[in-house]
């Protein structure tokens, strides 16, 4: 599902704390901030699954059809990030689960009624719709032949086997109601257990990498793939009733739209929209099913591939650009600085290398709560920002660290004042330097930006990460080639920009 | 008339080692002043001090009579000329750019710059043809000429040359020598000229300053120096060096 972990929230919050640099950072999201700005559309977020990207539509179209202007951000990631981003304003709708809002949300121990809960969820300002209808519980799955050889057919039995191999999403490891709690109570013996991204799973399931994985009483796989839930007959899962939360300062008749969902949507029916949507890769028309119109709507016209790809790729050159456009701003003068050395250089090149130890999809996950960031195209921006920082202002300091001493000394025994000096005779004598670094930068910029779909922020990681969700894997390619092709051309266009701005002195 | 540089109690140490102990010494207008010594001895040191490019632990500097500080330094270096055994030019400029360098930020004027380009690339003996090359594109000796014109551009007072012929070759250095010192009698140029080649040292010096570690053991003319030598170490400098001397 996904691999945001409960833990992470913790360290968000220090985060939050941390003052300078988090003033520094806002003021780079000002900036970031003039390329983002929108009306006040409903905007809808949804967990990056299929079921989740489905309710997400359906709730889109529930708002549109009586004339409320919506926008869908797909596929944003997990509890956490969507939770955060509801109270932070930067959605206003999400598809999901009572169990999960028990759980995660409210950290409750024991099982609350609807109506407990959403009493608790008021106190953030948030509302619950009544239940859809279906329950989409947690379950273990296995391969139907494999279940019948061995005669599995309960969790419990699975303590005969203990030789099986189990593949878990990284959430369903971290949870409360997930795997230790579950192990202990079956008291499973199993010890081969790894973590795997949930559309991955299926296809390691399906070729015996893993016997047992976890999954949703009603994912469309299930059936797809031959598999049995294998029944929870200790009544270990608890309920998860699909509902939506909203921001309680949303627009009424937002609110009463998103109601007449209630009690519409049984079991069987998700499953049948759950497999439309993976049959077809178009949650838009699963969502049409729902309302009942085979006809593709005005707002689900599917546009062409090549207007697809021109629409991914401008949006990740815009995220790419923007974000090295400002680690050069910035970068540059970091360098200059760093180049002399002492504790504020170590500092600075301290900070840009830590920056860069962090994985990725956690920075996204540490930006995403913090004040003016969210879910959006700035918090993308901004990770990518700071993954580029480090090769320039490295490169800006060794290249200046680099110019002989006596070329220095040279400089300033003429005369030449420290800006001229810097400007005219030390940055032309390191540009070469400068430049490998923002190349570099670049092509980590081209490459890290596919993630900024996990945040919604769109580019070429948009088709990758459906293509991933629906283990599709033309659509990955849909997006990885691009993207691969996007980073070889970055890299000719510096090759060509050196000739142009490395003195030709330096060249010879 | 005083003398244009003058050095009272100057010294220079780092960390333990001294590079240059309490140091007097009198640079005289229109002459040139050759420092030499054993490697190692101070004589860059020396320099380096009165460009400013490193401070005195004590003593004091005076430029024509004006103490040198942190406050007229930017003001004196355009007065004073310096070349260093590498050259010192700066690889991503032309000749012309590195010659011109400092002239866009004193305010003169193109033609007037461009007629003292001229003017120098007669003195020097250098082709102007050769004017748009970068520096390697250049002979080594070829470098030293553009060095001395980008010294020379702004006409200063004092020329400072730290070991300017050291890297070159025996016939381009005898070159070099023979028009270094037709410039410094037609200009009438102070100089203050630091070399390890004895011969070179009585071939310009008026003057000769002969340092070791860290302290100037004599000065005056080479005949001083045989004839009258402070302590055994002169006479060991000059018979390590007589076989050049001789010729
Ligand atoms: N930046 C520095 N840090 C430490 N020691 C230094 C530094 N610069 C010079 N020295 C030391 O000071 C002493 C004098 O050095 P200096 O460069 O003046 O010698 P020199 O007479 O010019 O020698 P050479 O003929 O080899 O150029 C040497 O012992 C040198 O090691
Ligand atoms: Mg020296």
């Amino acid at each position: 599902m996904n691999s945001v972990r409960p833990a992470l929230v913790g360290r968000g919050r220090r985060a939050r704390r941390a003052r300078p640099i988090g003033r520094f950072l806002l003021l780079l999201i000002l900036f970031a901030s003039i390329c983002t700005a929108n009306g006040n559309p409903v905007i809808i977020g949804s967990k990056k699954f299929t079921e989740s990207y489905v309710l997400g539509e359906i709730a889109k179209r529930t708002l549109m059809d009586p004339g409320i202007p919506a926008e869908h951000r797909q596929g944003m990631g997990g509890t956490i990030i969507l939770w955060q981003a509801l109270r932070g304003g930067q959605i206003d709708v999400y598809p999901e689960y009572a169990g999960t809002i028990t759980q995660e949300i409210l950290k409750s121990d024991r099982s609350l009624s609807l109506d407990q809960i959403r009493e608790s969820l008021a106190k953030f300002g948030v509302g619950m719709t009544e239940p859809l209808g279906f329950n989409n519980t947690y379950a273990l799955v296995m391969r139907h032949s494999e279940a019948q050889r061995l005669g599995v057919r309960t969790i419990s039995d699975l303590r005969r086997y203990p030789q099986l191999k189990i593949g878990l999403t990284h959430e369903f490891l971290d949870r409360q109601d997930g795997w230790w709690p579950l192990r202990e109570r079956y008291a499973l013996p199993q010890q081969n257990v790894i973590g795997i991204d949930h559309a991955l799973g299926y296809a390691a399931l399906a070729n015996g990498s893993i016997d047992i994985k976890d999954a949703y009483s009603t994912d469309a796989k299930i059936e797809q793939n031959d598999l049995v839930v294998l029944e929870d007959d200790l009544q270990f899962f608890p309920k998860y009733e699909a509902v939506f939360l909203f921001r309680l300062s949303i627009r009424g008749d937002a609110i009463a739209a998103l109601r007449r969902l209630e009690g519409t949507l049984d079991e069987r029916r998700m499953i049948r929209l759950n497999a439309e949507a993976e049959r077809t890769k178009n949650y838009t028309r699963a969502a049409d099913l729902y309302f009942n119109r085979g006809a593709a709507s005005a707002n689900s016209v599917g546009d062409s591939f090549p207007q697809k790809l021109a629409r991914w790729t401008l949006r990740h050159l815009q995220l790419a650009g923007f974000s090295l456009l400002l680690s050069v701003i910035f970068g540059i003068p970091l360098g200059i600085i760093a180049s002399r050395g002492g504790p504020i250089g170590q500092l600075i090149i301290g900070f840009a290398s830590v920056v860069q130890t962090i994985p990725s999809l956690a920075l996204l996950a540490l930006l995403v709560p913090l004040p003016f960031f969210g879910i959006s195209v700035r918090t993308a921006i901004a990770a990518l920002f700071l993954y580029g920082l480090l090769p320039i202002v490295r490169n800006t300091a060794t290249g200046l660290q680099d110019i002989p001493r006596s070329l220095r000394e040279s400089a300033v025994a003429l005369g030449l004042s420290p800006f001229v000096r810097l400007w005219e005779i030390y940055l032309p004598m390191a540009s070469r330097s400068i430049l490998s670094g923002i190349k570099t930068s670049a092509v980590i910029n081209v490459g890290t930006a596919t993630l900024a779909a996990l945040i919604g922020a769109g580019g070429l990681g948009e088709p990758i990460l459906s293509g991933l969700n629906l283990n599709d894997h033309v659509t990955i390619l849909e997006g990885a080639i691009p993207a691969a092709v996007l980073a070889l051309f970055v890299q000719w266009f510096f090759d060509l920009l050196d000739r142009v701005l490395i003195p030709k002195g330096l060249r010879l | 008339m005083s003398a244009l540089i003058r050095l009272t109690d100057v010294s220079k140490r780092y960390g333990d080692a001294a590079a240059l102990l309490p140091t007097n010494l009198d640079i005289e207008r229109g002459k040139t002043t050759v420092l030499i010594g054993p490697s190692g001895c101070g004589k860059s040191t020396l320099l380096r001090l009165i460009i400013h490019l490193i401070e005195p632990d004590s003593g004091s500097i005076t430029f024509d009579g004006e103490p040198i500080s942190t406050d007229n330094i930017d003001a004196l270096r355009r007065r004073i000329g310096y070349v260093i055994q590498e050259g010192g030019l700066f690889p991503h400029l032309t000749a012309r750019a590195n010659v011109l360098l400092m002239t866009r930020h004193v305010g003169k004027s193109q033609e007037e710059m461009h007629g003292r380009l001229l003017e120098l690339c007669e003195l020097t003996r250098f082709s102007d043809q050769l004017l748009p090359r970068y520096p390697v594109e250049l002979s080594g000796g070829q470098r030293q000429r553009v060095s001395l014109m980008r010294a020379l551009m702004l006409s200063p007072q004092l020329l400072l040359l730290d070991e300017p012929l050291g890297a070159l070759d025996p016939l381009v250095r005898a070159a070099l020598q023979k028009d270094l010192k037709k410039i410094f009698a037609r200009l009438q140029q102070t100089v203050l000229f630091v070399t390890h080649d004895l011969a070179e040292a009585i071939y310009f010096g008026d003057k000769i300053v002969l340092m070791n570690e860290g302290r100037i053991v004599q000065k005056g003319s080479v005949t001083d120096l045989r004839e009258k030598p402070a302590e055994p170490f002169v006479l060991e400098f000059i018979n390590a060096q007589r076989g050049v001397v001789l010729t």
